[in-house]
């Protein structure tokens, strides 16, 4: 579904991403792993297009979609879930999830606002509060849920359990595993590797904006060194 | 009472105009961070086209209604030409280049206005059935007025319901908080930021349209409506529709109230009241920081050094200058003086907002009390040149410690209204003060010294003075102050978390560029031997923009490009017809084809000569 190839992504004169490749299968999760600052932001704005890379390739579906603006690359079936979440402070939960609305799209789970509200219960409590009045955990919800509003097959999740409680980690996990079950493909940046092994079916590592290892967990495992040298563990 | 309920109603009539236009420029300033210049332009063609519109269409009420709303359409229009032609392209330039292009916009507007309209006021009918006046507590007032009272709270009520209740207006507040989620989420931001613009064109053309049975519409109206537009989109909040609302009332009523206790107020008080309001608020009444998100900025490339080449150079450009009186010394010598007070003036503002990222739309408030401060030295004081030279820079020192301390307490779009604010404040102050400054007739016979009288005498001085100034201006800016300055403008928290007291610096910062300002101003005053309240005005301001912006704001050699430019460009094309239109397109093509200014784009030629590679990404 998603092939990523020699992608070069520079900020000013600084080369940030080295030749990265990864692909992700049509319902497949798959992990993108690293230290802070290895590159997993910078790769997923590459492919949403937030961030211009200087060469390579991504092909989605077929297409080639480098250098497409953000607007498109999302109107092509990629949803973008931030890293700093990005809610709309001023905007009530339901608002927020009207900016995220596009029309529904073939091959894809169709997302309503009920639906969703059923899967997160607690937004649905405070459907017309401001976003910023949120807790952390209640923004993390919100933001998966308004990119879901757009009806994706691809979600790229940027490091969701980066910075909320035990809790609501359980819960993420939860959510990417309907994601799976409803037939979207995802590709999650994590630093936490127990729970990307919970939710991911393999796993992509990155260090200095280049990949070390791509393969499944059991391989990973196979040789404990990559992890020991390319992970804070 | 009555009479005193009769102003109040004034005041709130007065409002409503006030509220359409700033209604627009804050919505537009919301959605695509842009601070339109030009939207006094929009406010003065809807006022024309209502004009015509409603005197071509039958005279009945319904001609008259339906000119208002199809004038504020047609600018509604033109309000999207503009955006797409030329706001499209820069929205993601600094604020510099986005002001003096919607500048380049306003003086293209001007003259199209004038070759279509011609120069004289026309006045237009009076409402029908709303042309007479009822009594209320026994003072008469028109029933226009209080249809104008009505229609704004209309218009209040109409925007919020487009805003809270329709797709349209949840996306275009997403878009006021982050830009890139809102793109990122599958909008068309192109298309979002047109119809935006074309709100708010729209509301600033009804807002002129409905003025016409009011006052006569004339050429003016653009720049006297702007400045209190402005002033009422930061009270408000910038960004906010609500405070744009409540500031537009604040204003008229205190304006309506304030002209009977002390006349000449007028000219000062919104710009007072927002000063008061920015200090207490710093983002306005309703207003709340502008989200960290904007577009991605490209680093600015460190300032380098001039390297012993360069020195010679530049020696050897002050030596062949100095020669020339020698080939002439008439005319070329007066405009070689123009060139190099406006250099010192114009790498004082480079030095505050190049070095220092501080950005003021109103540094000419400084050259104008230099200039001010030399003339009332000699003719008040009986000070001798040389000591009246002296003087104007301090007080133009001390005039910038004095709002600088204010204005180093805000930063970006609000410290740049901040500085306009303070402009105008002094402007209105040497207008009204008569007795003092002279008013409108300025203050004349401010001639040098006797052994300075001559006009190669003169240009010497001005020579050693500019040339000492601007060496200053540039070693300032390679000292540890100027890392400091430099520090802070790229990054404002962590040159403060490494223990440097960035405001002290700022404000030191600030008061020596308006020190630099003055002197240039003092040279001006003593080369034309007279000064006049244009000296501190936005034209004045604006041209020093315009000449940091011609240079490039990223070279310290990049004003002295800028005004030589800009002062042989206008003494040349101000003798044309429609010269204002032609300096607009100049400006245009400027920000559009060279947003590097002659400087930048000069290294660029440098660079590919020496087959060098190009530093840093060039948008």
């Amino acid at each position: 579904m998603l092939e990523v190839a020699a992608l070069n992504t520079f900020y000013g004169q600084a080369h940030i991403l080295t030749d990265i490749a990864l692909t992700v299968g049509g319902n497949e999760v798959v992990a993108l792993l690293g230290r802070n600052g290895a590159g997993k932001s910078t790769t997923i704005k590459s492919i949403m297009g937030l961030v211009r890379p200087r060469s390579g390739s991504i092909v989605y579906d077929g297409e080639e979609i480098l250098g497409a603006p953000a607007f498109r690359v999302c109107r092509l079936g990629i949803g973008y879930v931030p890293e700093e979440r990005r809610i709309f402070t001023e905007l009530t939960v339901e608002e927020n999830l009207e900016v995220g609305r596009r029309p529904a799209r073939e091959n894809a789970p169709e997302w309503t606002v009920e639906r969703l509200f059923h899967l997160f219960p607690n937004l649905a409590e405070r459907r017309r509060q401001a976003g910023g009045r949120l807790s952390g955990g209640e923004q993390q919800m919100l933001t998966i849920a308004r990119t879901l509003m757009g009806n994706p097959r691809l979600v790229l999740l940027d490091e969701p359990s980066e910075g909320i409680a035990p809790l609501i980690v359980e819960q993420m996990a939860r959510v990417i595993a309907e994601m799976k079950r409803e037939g979207l493909a995802v590709l999650i940046s994590e630093q936490n590797l127990h729970f990307s092994r919970l939710v991911s079916d393999r796993a992509v590592i990155i260090e200095k904006g280049a990949v070390r290892f791509a393969g499944t967990f059991a391989d990973l495992d196979a040789d404990p060194e990559i992890a020991k040298t390319t992970l804070a563990i | 009472m009555g009479f005193y309920f009769a102003q109040f109603l004034t005041g709130l009539a007065n409002a409503s105009s006030l509220f359409l236009i700033a209604s627009g420029l804050s919505i537009i300033f919301g959605v695509t961070r842009i601070v339109n210049f030009a939207h006094g332009s929009l406010y003065m063609l809807g006022a024309y086209f209502a004009y015509t519109l409603i005197t071509t269409l039958d005279a009945g009420g319904f001609g008259f209604w339906t000119g208002v709303i199809l004038a504020a359409l047609i600018v509604a229009v033109i309000g999207a030409v503009i955006e797409i032609l030329v706001l499209r392209r820069i929205y993601r330039a600094p604020e510099l280049f986005q002001l003096v292009a919607t500048f380049g916009v306003l003086l293209i507007i001007q003259d199209v206005t004038l070759a279509i309209w011609g120069a004289e006021d026309l006045l237009g009918p009076r409402a029908p059935g709303l042309s007479r006046a009822v009594r209320i507590f026994g003072e008469p007032i028109p029933e226009y007025d209080i249809a104008l009272i009505i229609i704004g709270p209309v218009v209040l009520g109409l925007i919020w319901l487009l805003f809270s209740r329709t797709r349209w207006g949840v996306l275009v507040r997403a878009a006021t908080q982050d830009r890139e989620m809102v793109g990122a989420l599958g909008v068309n931001q192109r298309w979002l930021f047109t119809s935006a613009f074309m709100v708010g064109a729209f509301l600033a053309g009804l807002g002129g349209a409905l003025q016409v049975p009011r006052e006569s519409v004339s050429l003016l109206m653009d720049l006297s409506i702007i400045g209190e537009a402005f002033v009422v989109v930061v009270i408000g909040g910038m960004g906010s529709v609500t405070g744009a609302f409540v500031a537009a009332v604040i204003i008229s009523v205190l304006n309506a109230f304030g002209v009977l206790v002390f006349p000449q107020i007028s000219l000062v008080l919104p710009f007072l009241v927002m000063a008061v309001v920015l200090i207490v608020r710093p983002y306005g009444l309703f207003g709340t920081a502008a989200s960290a998100h904007g577009p991605p900025t490209v680093p600015e490339a460190p300032m380098k050094p001039m390297s012993i080449a360069g020195i010679a150079v530049v020696a050897a450009a002050v030596a062949l200058v100095a020669l020339l009186p020698r080939l002439d010394d008439g005319f070329i010598l007066v405009l070689m003086i123009d060139v190099l007070i406006a250099m010192l003036f114009a790498a004082s503002l480079h030095f505050l907002m190049g070095v220092g990222g501080m950005v003021s739309f109103g540094h000419a408030a400084y050259f104008g009390l230099g200039a001010y401060a030399a003339a009332l030295a000699v003719k008040a004081l009986g000070l001798p040149m040389l000591a009246a030279m002296a003087f104007g820079p301090l007080v133009a020192a001390l005039g910038a410690m004095i709002f600088g301390w204010f204005c180093v307490r805000l930063s970006g779009v609000y410290l740049a209204m901040l500085t306009l604010a303070a402009a105008q404040i002094l402007w209105g102050v040497t207008f009204q003060w008569q007795s003092v400054t002279g008013g409108d007739d300025g203050i004349l016979g401010v001639w040098p010294a006797r052994w300075a009288s001559s006009k190669p005498a003169f240009f010497y001085l001005a020579l050693v003075l500019s040339v000492a100034g601007l060496v200053l201006i540039r070693h300032l800016a390679h000292s540890p102050f100027g890392y400091v300055l430099r520090g802070g403008r790229d990054s404002p928290i962590r040159t403060e978390a490494i223990g440097i007291d960035l405001r002290a610096h700022q404000w030191l910062g600030f008061i020596l560029a308006g020190a630099f300002a003055g002197l240039a101003g003092v040279l001006f005053a003593f080369s034309k031997g007279s000064v006049f309240p244009d000296a501190l005005s936005i034209g004045q301001s604006i041209d020093g923009l315009i000449m940091v912006l011609l240079g490039g704001v990223q070279a310290l050699i990049g004003p002295i490009f800028g005004a030589s430019a800009f002062v042989l460009l206008e003494d040349y094309i101000s003798r044309l017809d429609y010269w204002r239109a032609i300096l607009g397109g100049v400006i245009l093509v400027i920000v559009l084809a060279a947003p590097n200014g002659i400087a930048g784009g000069l290294s660029g030629l440098w660079q590919l000569v020496r087959g060098g590679r190009k530093t840093g990404e060039r948008a």
